[in-house]
């Protein structure tokens, strides 16, 4: 026989078992004191946490670490030259076809604060907070098209059917408060990420575990909102009346399921008024929306293009907005807030992806929100308790992507070597960990692998890479693997 | 050490009894959790040389110890090695992570000292028809026999029979996945007897919604979806097989040939479009149309998927990890996953983004119109021959003259070459752009010259004839867009273009239109090079060509004209040139060549729609692909060569069975086959009573949890087969049991004994599935669409969900009736799947399964209190109580809750609903527009004469009702 807790997600529905004398006292409003035992009541972590909220900014598409915080002297010597052929063997690339050109960055880089930290000058804001975090400049990873790699990146695994991070990271701890879903979404870069909704799904966690978008057009979240003609206090005498009913039939049946569920819907109808409190930000004062760049109310026209690229603006507040949206999120205790930045795939072959061209607009839009979150966190006391990651799914190549039709400056997808930076909670700010070759092509010190920094994360939070698991489908599914082959990097951590 | 050591003195309580421990229910779980990954099928994991997986390995003789020795647990070195204290002999090493229970550790020694009986895996052992065991309590059928000799043992009873309303709601909703109407149920109350019961389970099983449910499930399996999954995630046209399983399930299509027509209909001797169709099946898995990707890579991993759903779909095996290395449970070798991959190696699609191969499937109602215009033409085409015969000799004569002339000249098409493009050049402010000179329009067209600001020409692939393309710069200036064409004679060139804002176009530097949106131009050209120019001020722009003539004829009569090509291909020209002669320079022909055209017209239109399918198409003989073993599951590393085959623990293929894919589906349906009945009857049995009896319908392999009725189980599986492996005969046999049908009353006995009703002492009862909660509202609300079969359909969804990146669909909100189709006609996009259904766990399709986990989550809530399609369906609800029942609010509001759950509500549940429907009233008589809101968003105005106060409040009244906990349980 299974053990009880296995049994309790496996048979029946997976919130019902045995939640029935719990659920009724939720309903009749003695909650919280009691505690919470449905999957999503936070729970102690089973190894000493360093960060009890993570906030993981993804910008899909990869920016070029080479222009952005890989700077090698060597590869500007070599710009216009054809690239070695040690490097082209039995490589495969996306585009890439035949012996393209090297090519070192257009942007100037200094170093900048205490720890002399190297940054490209599209990074201006960035400056101020750089003692702060730790880059990490040898991250790899196996895939290297889009969607199996952001797919790879953040469930673990390259194809569909993995749980995401936060589904793991709710599915170990659940979440601190009630009325908010414990792992949300928020997008920008006017599209959804190359790997779609899958990227949140909760795979084969039980799908109270997945990602919940939060918007900010429209309903925040889906539904939330009651239709025309019923007001907050109309929905209360329709669910007064709806648990009454109920309880006539919880009397002739005497299902614990049905209690489960009068519980929920009262927990729906306090999510109704909590989530568009947390997420409008017309609440802040200004000096906070300035500290991002945030604009209240911020639309663009390119969220209605089909291809938004050409019409994005440095200015663009949608990056901004989420990042404060993801400090007014943990400050209330969601447990992992996933930011999506869409746009940063620069082939050079139209204007709206190079890095000519589309860079500087995408890193301008960037810059002060991802400074402006960590300064924030830091005056409230939450940056200690926050773990920050900022990823892609993969680098871009110190080769130009070369092609008959390439008008504009681009590199093509590179996942020998990228860069990630991470800060806050159980990180050690102001260093530098891994290096890569005069090309930046290969990692020559402290190679990372993606899987190891999905250990860091989940070590973090105080559970075990190794142990967190999920039996599905004959395996112990885990975050990082079947093979289980990850190393928390020890230098990285406070 | 000491402690546990006292607790083995104790005769364990469990076991106090003579009941001997049973080795596949008690010992072999113990065995799989913690043994044998390290002790298992994988030789290279394998730890000392001991596998515990066999009962070979467990008893061997290994340099004098025995890992078990039958009778004696002093002399059985695994005995020594669990108790151990030393952490280093102790077993499982603590590293692992893993540790035997004190009760786990006794079961093991009393195991050992009762002689260390060993049985294959259960489910790997052929079925056998067990002997139906006598019951004390009154049976409807042998399934009750079985589940009644379990209940005497758990000193469990049965529950009494449902109330018929109730009864005959369950049932409707299993067998076809709708309530049932209040009609239905009353009738059944009225004599609920049980020849009544049977009459109306065989109705269910006849309506085509039976077909539709059981497809519901099916498509799952199938992990049917309408895109094809990664980052463009493009639409894909694949409703002709859900068709497919509609039919077969209505017509009750045998296993066997349901099984060989999905896995191998191509295979089949005379295989028909349906037996083709059937194969979509395994098309269904992902393709990526990323730039950039390797189509090998994502073939291979189609492939795999194939493996894996077949083997999860028909023998619950879960293969997965067999790919990279041996199975560490069960019985199956990395090298049998190979061999199996071997079978579905060999067909031709391959990642490609057009889907090949594919293959028009009409409906039957487009099958038979094309037959009818097929006639039409052949009709009209003897006509014609009568009509060409009398025109002989004035044709003759003006073919001569027409060559006469032009017989030295060349009838090869133009070519048009690339498009390029220029810009955008910024519109100084207060100039026009149409009228302002920027530098392409004042040369002659060069594609190596370059521009103020260094903008240079580029060429632009994307811009195809006849296709609308988005040229986004054009929003931040003036573009130009240039083009060559080669005449290779003199020619007259038809050509049309569009755009959404004025242009300007130039052929050889000369005007040819100016300031419009559509110019259709015709331009001479003399044989040579030619430049095309094109101005453009907005973004939007399509170009065609429409017609090409020498010497005053279309260029395809000039060309048979002048061709003196051999019989068979001269004989079509020939017709080309009559055909031509007889409408333009024949008064008489013209009239009958319209009227073929028209008809000819009409069948190509036709045909062009008919859905066409990606299907199953095994390659030629001499381009089959050589199979081999992907080493740690990487397919660039290549290992040995492999042939098609299968697991050596199962029985061998058939022995006239081929090779291929047909072979391995008769293999599947082999009645020696000792999972396929197994696995079919348990997962229906599953849908009827929300749990296996495997209740991890995804694994019967060791993992998996043991049944809890084996012997009903294989009862069940037998009588399937006897049966004809009819399906309806099996969901029958389930329903018409006494178990299926008792009340599923929890009394605190029964929830204190068995609160997951495993041992099934009350009736089936559990939240319905998205579809069906979707199915029940608006067949409640009488929105509900009966249409069955095709294209899938879009109701409404807020906006913004579909959003994928390099994609320009759009989720365009079907009308009419379409708009309430059921549940299982909606348009699944994989990365975007349709919100309500995934939030009640609906699974988005991207990969085969087999069970969904039901959650109770207070985003349900959310969508079945304001989702508009809710809200429509509540109003939908609300306009029937009030149209329906002409009397006071409290039998309007008791024929609401009859029409939601059947049953007429009683007086206490009446009293909140008439309260809220008073509240409500007097709210909406304050407040006129709240009202008209409440009553007409979405659904639409009022029908005449209906209150709009009245309808608002009971639009409240009915959002509860579709809120009840009742309503959404199938209980």
């Amino acid at each position: 026989m299974k053990d009880e807790i296995c049994k309790a997600i496996t048979r029946r529905h997976f919130c019902g078992g045995g939640l029935g004398a719990i659920a009724a006292a939720t309903m009749m409003g003695a909650a919280r004191a009691s505690g919470r035992t449905d999957p999503m009541a936070p729970k102690r972590p089973p190894k000493p946490a360093k960060a009890k909220n993570v906030i993981w900014l993804h910008m899909a598409g990869a920016p070029s670490q080479l222009d952005l915080w890989d700077y090698k002297p060597k590869l500007q010597q070599l710009t216009g030259k054809p690239c070695p052929k040690e490097f082209l063997e039995g490589k495969r690339f996306a585009f890439i076809r035949g012996v393209p050109n090297m090519l070192g960055t257009m942007f100037k880089f200094g170093k900048h604060g205490q720890s002399g930290t190297e940054l490209s000058e599209l990074l201006p804001n960035f400056r101020k907070v750089i003692d702060d975090v730790a880059i990490i400049k040898s991250m790899s990873t196996d895939e290297f098209n889009h969607a199996p790699a952001q797919l790879y990146m953040v469930t673990g695994t390259p194809r569909f059917g993995g749980a995401s991070v936060g589904s793991w990271a709710t599915y170990g701890l659940g979440s601190e408060n009630e009325n908010l879903p414990g792992y949300v979404v928020l997008l920008s870069g006017s599209k959804t990420p190359d790997a779609g909704k899958s990227l949140w799904s909760s795979g084969y966690l039980p799908s109270i575990h997945q990602g919940v978008q939060c918007r900010t057009q429209g309903d925040p979240v889906l539904y939330a909102s009651n239709p025309k003609g019923l007001d907050r206090a109309g929905r209360r005498q329709t669910l007064d009346a709806l648990r009454a009913v109920n309880e006539q039939h919880l009397a002739a049946l005497g299902d614990p399921e049905t209690m489960t569920r009068m519980a929920q819907y009262e927990l729906a109808y306090r999510m109704q008024a909590s989530v568009p409190e947390v997420m409008d930000i017309s609440r802040e004062p200004k000096h906070v929306l300035d500290m991002y760049g945030a604009m209240p109310g911020f639309r663009t026209e390119a969220d209605d293009a089909d291809d938004p690229r050409t019409l994005y603006k440095g200015t663009d507040a949608a990056f901004a907005n989420n990042c404060l949206l993801a400090r007014r999120l943990v400050e209330r205790g969601v447990r992992f807030v996933n930011l999506y930045d869409w746009g940063w795939d620069h082939h050079g072959i139209s204007p709206g992806e190079s890095i000519d061209q589309t860079l500087p607009i995408k890193a301008q839009q960037i810059d002060r929100a991802m400074t402006g979150l960590i300064q924030d966190l830091k005056q409230r006391g939450l940056f200690d308790s926050t773990l920050i990651v900022w990823a892609s799914e993969f680098g871009r190549t110190p080769m130009q992507q070369n092609g008959p039709k390439q008008p504009f400056i681009g590199r093509d997808h590179h996942k020998e070597a990228f860069t990630v930076w991470m800060a806050g909670g159980g990180i050690k700010g102001g260093q530098t960990i891994g290096e890569t070759d005069d090309l930046g092509y290969y990692i020559v010190k402290d190679k990372l692998h993606i899987h190891d920094l999905q250990a860091t994360v989940l070590h973090l939070l105080g559970l075990d890479p190794w142990q967190l698991h999920y039996p599905f489908q004959g395996l112990d599914q885990r975050l990082i693997g079947p093979e289980g082959k990850a190393t928390i990097p020890k230098r990285l951590l406070a | 050490m000491r402690k546990l050591l006292w607790l083995l003195a104790l005769p364990w309580p469990g076991l106090a009894s003579a009941a001997a421990v049973d080795f596949a229910q008690q010992i072999r779980p113990i065995l799989a959790k913690n043994c044998l990954a390290c002790h298992g099928n994988d030789d290279k994991s394998r730890k000392g040389g001991l596998r515990l997986d066999l009962r070979d390995g467990a008893f061997a003789d290994h340099d004098g110890t025995r890992a078990v020795v039958p009778g004696k647990r002093g002399d059985s070195e695994a005995w020594r090695r669990i108790i151990a204290t030393d952490p280093d002999d102790r077993m499982p090493p603590i590293d692992t992570g893993k540790k035997l229970s004190a009760q786990e550790i006794a079961l093991v020694g009393t195991w050992i000292e009762e002689g260390a009986p060993w049985e294959d895996h259960w489910s790997f052992t052929p079925v056998k028809r067990p002997a139906v065991p006598a019951s004390t309590w009154p049976v409807k059928n042998a399934v009750d026999n079985f589940v009644h000799a379990k209940l005497a043992r758990e000193g469990l009873r049965p529950s009494p029979q449902a109330d018929p309303v109730t009864l005959a709601r369950r049932v409707s909703l299993d067998l076809t996945g709708l309530p049932a109407t209040p009609e239905e149920a009353e009738a059944f109350a009225r004599d609920p007897s049980d020849r009544a019961y049977e009459a109306l389970v065989d109705r269910l099983l006849t309506t085509p919604a039976y077909g539709e449910r059981w497809a519901r499930v099916w498509l799952d399996l199938a992990r049917y979806a309408d895109s094809k999954g990664y980052e463009k995630d493009k639409p894909r046209v694949m409703w002709r097989y859900r068709d497919w399983v509609i039919d077969a399930f209505n017509r009750d299509m045998p296993y066997p040939q349901f099984t060989l027509e999905q896995i191998a209909g191509d295979l089949l001797p005379k295989a028909g479009p349906d037996q083709i169709l059937a194969t979509a099946f395994h098309r269904n898995t992902l393709t990526n149309d990323e730039g950039g990707t390797d189509d090998e890579e994502f073939r291979v991993a189609a492939v795999k998927d194939r493996v894996d759903t077949t083997l999860q779909t028909w023998m619950g095996l879960t293969m997965g990890c067999a790919k990279c290395h041996e199975h560490k449970y069960d019985p199956i070798s990395q090298k049998e996953y190979y061999r199996m991959y071997a079978f579905f190696n060999q067909t031709a699609d391959a990642d490609l983004s057009s889907d090949e191969p594919r293959m028009p499937m009409a409906t039957p109602e487009q099958r038979r119109e094309q037959e009818r215009l097929g006639q039409e033409i052949a009709g009209l085409d003897k006509q014609l021959d009568t009509v060409a015969a009398r025109a002989a000799k004035a044709r003759a004569q003006w073919e001569r003259q027409w060559r006469s002339r032009w017989h030295k000249t060349s009838a090869e098409p133009s070519k048009l070459g690339p498009w390029h493009t220029v810009g955008p050049f910024p519109v100084p402010a207060g100039r026009s752009a149409m009228t302002e000179l920027f530098g392409p329009e004042e040369t002659p067209l060069d594609f190596k010259q370059t521009f103020t600001g260094g903008l240079r020409w580029v060429e632009r692939d994307a811009v195809k004839d006849g296709d609308l393309a988005h040229l986004l710069e054009a929003k931040r200036g003036v573009i130009f867009l240039g083009r060559q064409i080669k005449a290779a004679g003199p020619r007259t060139l038809r050509f049309t273009v569009v755009s959404d804002g004025t242009m300007a176009v130039w052929v050889d530097g000369k005007v040819v239109a100016h300031a419009a949106k559509t110019a259709s131009v015709t331009v001479a050209l003399a044989a040579g090079e030619h430049r095309l120019l094109v101005k453009l001020a907005t973004g939007e722009f399509l170009f065609k060509v429409d017609g090409e003539e020498l010497g005053g004829e279309p260029l395809e009569v000039a060309r048979a004209l002048l061709s003196k090509k051999e019989k068979e291909s001269q004989k079509k020209q020939d017709r080309v040139v009559m055909e031509h002669f007889l409408r333009d320079h024949h008064i008489e022909g013209r009239e009958q060549v319209l009227a073929l055209e028209a008809a000819r017209e009409g069948k190509r239109h036709l045909e062009a729609g008919f859905p066409s399918i990606p299907i199953m198409k095994e390659l030629a003989q001499e381009k089959r692909r050589p199979t081999f073993l992907h080493v740690r599951g990487n397919f660039l590393e290549k290992g040995e060569k492999i042939e098609p085959g299968v697991p050596a623990v199962f029985q061998p293929l058939p022995a006239d069975a081929p090779p291929t894919r047909l072979g391995l589906a008769r293999w599947l349906v082999d009645p020696r086959n000792p999972l396929t009945a197994r696995v079919a009857a348990n997962r229906w049995w599953a849908q009827l009573f929300g749990s296996g009896i495997v209740e991890t319908e995804e694994d019967f392999g060791t993992q998996g949890a043991p049944p809890t009725h084996r012997e009903l189980l294989d009862w069940l599986a037998t009588t399937f087969v006897d049966d004809g492996w009819s399906l309806k005969k099996l969901a029958k046999t389930i329903v018409m049991s006494g178990t299926y049908r008792q009340s599923a009353r929890v009394t605190p006995e029964l929830h204190a004994k068995d609160r997951f009703n495993q041992w099934l002492a009350r009736g089936p009862r559990f939240r319905m599935e998205a579809e069906m909660v979707r199915d029940a509202a608006l067949a409640a609300a009488g929105l509900l669409s009966h249409k069955v079969h095709g294209p899938s359909v879009m109701p409404l969804q807020p906006e913004g969900i579909w959003s994928a990146v390099y994609s320009v669909e759009r989720w365009v909100t079907s009308r009419g009736e379409d708009g309430y189709r059921r549940g299982l006609y909606t348009f699944i996009r994989r990365s975007s799947p349709y919100p309500s259904m995934i939030t009640f766990d609906a699974p988005s399709r991207e990969f085969c399964s087999l069970r969904r986990i039901r959650s109770n989550t207070p985003l349900q809530a959310l969508v079945t209190l304001n989702d508009p399609v809710y809200i429509e369906a509540a109003q939908g609800l609300a306009r029937r109580m009030l149209k329906e029942m002409d009397a006071p609010a409290r039998q309007r509001i008791a024929h609401g809750f009859r029409l939601a759950v059947a049953r007429s509500p009683s007086e206490k549940e009446l009293q909140p609903l008439l309260e809220l429907y008073a509240a409500r009233e007097a709210h909406y008589r304050a407040h006129a527009d709240e009202a008209k809101a409440m009553a007409t968003e979405p659904i639409g105005a009022l029908p005449d004469g209906m209150d709009a106060i009245e309808a608002a409040a009971m639009t409240a009244v009915a959002n509860v009702i579709l809120n009840l906990d009742e309503f959404l349980t199938k209980g």
